[in-house]
């Protein structure tokens, strides 16, 4: 497969897709509450285009602060677990019963903690989200260091600072950034699904409950196609990042048969 | 073999000495002794090879050295220090079975990490690791990373590794064992040749009778359980630097090939396995 036709192919399908939509709607003649045709959805996007960008941007940053505030407690909590049997035995329990609460769930109560007109709710759901997939991998990454690296740096009388930034971190690269990456779409759905539980309104998920609860169902699509792009740009977002951490992704081409390698 | 040997002063300097060295580990099985009273002199300059079965402690012994483990009882030293004294001054370089190179740094890289560990300016880094690969022949692989390399440039970039810091002794645990045969009487030239150039006295680890004889101005043969030395057998074969490739065909090879062997076989005129 050519590149053109890699690239061609999924977008013709999405083509087809949202065509046969159209015609099973505007000719089909389905009602619109059941099932808004895509054009019907672009218009509203163009016409609430500010009020969009704007609730993409408030779910966005809260999406984005917990990914980065989960991350960052993530990733240390995961690098005191791999230091100390102790913190590793005391965290493990926590962990587990973290990843079965339906953290969601969580935010009526959060904002009653932290009044109606706090965002801080919605930023400690994506926060909480985002932690428990990141310090599970984290925590795998940080033990692939194999025993003759480890071997090695103690010969090489490396500080533990030392060995955790050559080598513990780098080995667990792939590992952090699996976790991330998936964190990252976690983050950004918590972040909308705690807006449909009160607190301040503004955010994608408010506007997609208020404009289905007062039967916008266009508009409501509309969205809701915003919240999958910004789910998108966080997914791609991490991605870029995992290729800009991979020292190998700017190596030279694989050597082939006529290099000038010496005779083995 | 000691045509080598200076009549100054380094000739008498003793790179490893191990007195009485014993060393236990507790396992689920109960306790198993792994080295029982080993002593061994190894001269500064010495090429000195430790072989025997799987189980009789010769990379326990080189652990040891290595400051990896730490013997139950008995005495080592090394250039008269601890063994943690001469592994906090790196006075040794170590290669392993595995060349053990780190998949995401450049070979260059992988050479400067010990220097880079230690504060070695960067360009002083550079310079060094630049001489190591002409050293071991891989000078236009620098920007390389391991996985684009064979077995053998892997391994020879570990032993570029262990030259780093000029070391005075290499520790050396069957560096060549998942080397193809070729590539492996190739290295073991390579290495003899290495040894000339830097006066590093080697410790070396071998389950290959060809291998250990070849390279060795004496060979340590050990027994297991509990593991021992056996016998120590100096090769006369002339000194180690002016060893090469037709030395493997020499009547005087075979003579001592035959001598570890039977050594090993406990003193039996011919091989009948190991399990006694």
């Amino acid at each position: 497969m050519t590149r053109a036709t890699r690239v061609a192919a999924p977008l013709l399908l999405g083509l087809a897709v949202l065509v046969g939509w159209q015609l099973v709607v505007s000719v089909g003649g389905v009602d619109d509450y059941l099932l808004p045709s895509p054009l019907a959805i672009v218009a509203e996007m163009g016409e609430f285009l500010p009020t969009l960008l704007g609730s993409a941007g408030i779910t966005g940053t809260n999406a984005l602060v917990g990914l980065v505030l989960g991350t960052l407690v993530g990733i240390l909590l995961a690098l005191a677990a791999s230091f100390s049997r102790t913190v590793d035995a005391l965290a493990a329990p926590v962990v587990a019963a973290l990843a079965v609460v339906p953290i969601v769930a969580l935010a009526p109560v959060l904002n009653s903690m932290y009044g109606a007109d706090s965002e801080f709710g919605r930023r400690a759901i994506a926060g909480l989200a985002t932690f428990v997939p990141v310090f599970v991998n984290a925590l795998r990454g940080f033990r692939q260091a194999r025993p003759v690296h480890r071997d090695l740096m103690h010969v090489y009388a490396a500080s533990r600072w030392q060995t955790t930034l050559r080598l513990t971190l780098p080995a667990a690269r792939p590992f952090l950034f699996t976790g991330i990456r998936i964190a990252s779409s976690l983050a950004v759905i918590s972040a909308l699904v705690a807006e449909y539980f009160g607190g301040p309104r503004g955010g994608l998920g408010g506007l997609i409950s208020t404009s289905a609860a007062s039967s916008a169902y266009p508009r409501a699509w509309a969205y809701v196609v915003g919240a999958i792009v910004l789910g998108l740009v966080f997914y791609v977002a991490t991605a870029l990042a995992e290729r800009l951490a991979d020292p190998m992704s700017s190596r030279p081409p694989r050597a082939g048969g006529t290099t000038s390698t010496t005779t083995q | 073999m000691t045509t080598t040997m200076t009549t100054d002063a380094t000739a008498t300097r003793v790179a490893v000495r191990a007195a009485s060295v014993t060393k236990t580990f507790d396992t689920r099985g109960g306790i198993v002794t792994a080295l029982q009273d080993v002593s061994l002199d190894v001269a500064a300059g010495e090429f000195v090879s430790l072989i025997g079965p799987s189980g009789c402690g010769k990379s326990t012994l080189l652990r040891l050295i290595a400051d990896l483990e730490t013997p139950t009882s008995g005495e080592l030293s090394i250039f008269g220090k601890t063994a943690e004294r001469a592994r906090l001054d790196q006075d040794y370089g170590i290669a392993f079975q595995q060349a053990g190179l780190l998949p995401w740094r450049t070979i260059a890289g992988n050479i400067e990490l010990p220097l880079e560990l230690h504060g070695v300016p960067k360009a002083e880094r550079r310079a060094r690791a630049t001489e190591l690969l002409e050293l071991v022949g891989l000078g236009d692989l620098a920007g390389r990373f391991p996985d684009q390399l064979s077995g053998g440039q892997q391994q020879r970039v570990a032993i570029a590794r262990a030259l780093a810091e000029r070391p005075s002794l290499l520790l050396m645990d069957e560096p060549f064992g998942a080397l193809d045969e070729m590539t492996r009487e190739y290295m073991q030239t390579e290495l003899l040749r290495i040894c000339a150039e830097t006066q590093a006295a080697v410790v070396f680890v071998t389950h290959s009778i060809p291998e250990a004889v070849f390279l060795s101005d004496r060979v340590v043969v050990m027994s297991p359980r509990p593991g021992r030395i056996a016998e120590v057998l100096p090769m006369r074969l002339g000194a180690t630097s002016g060893r090469a490739d037709d030395l493997r065909e020499d009547p005087r090879f075979f003579e001592m090939v035959t001598a570890v062997r039977e050594s090993l076989h406990g003193g039996a005129p011919s091989g009948r396995g190991e399990d006694r």
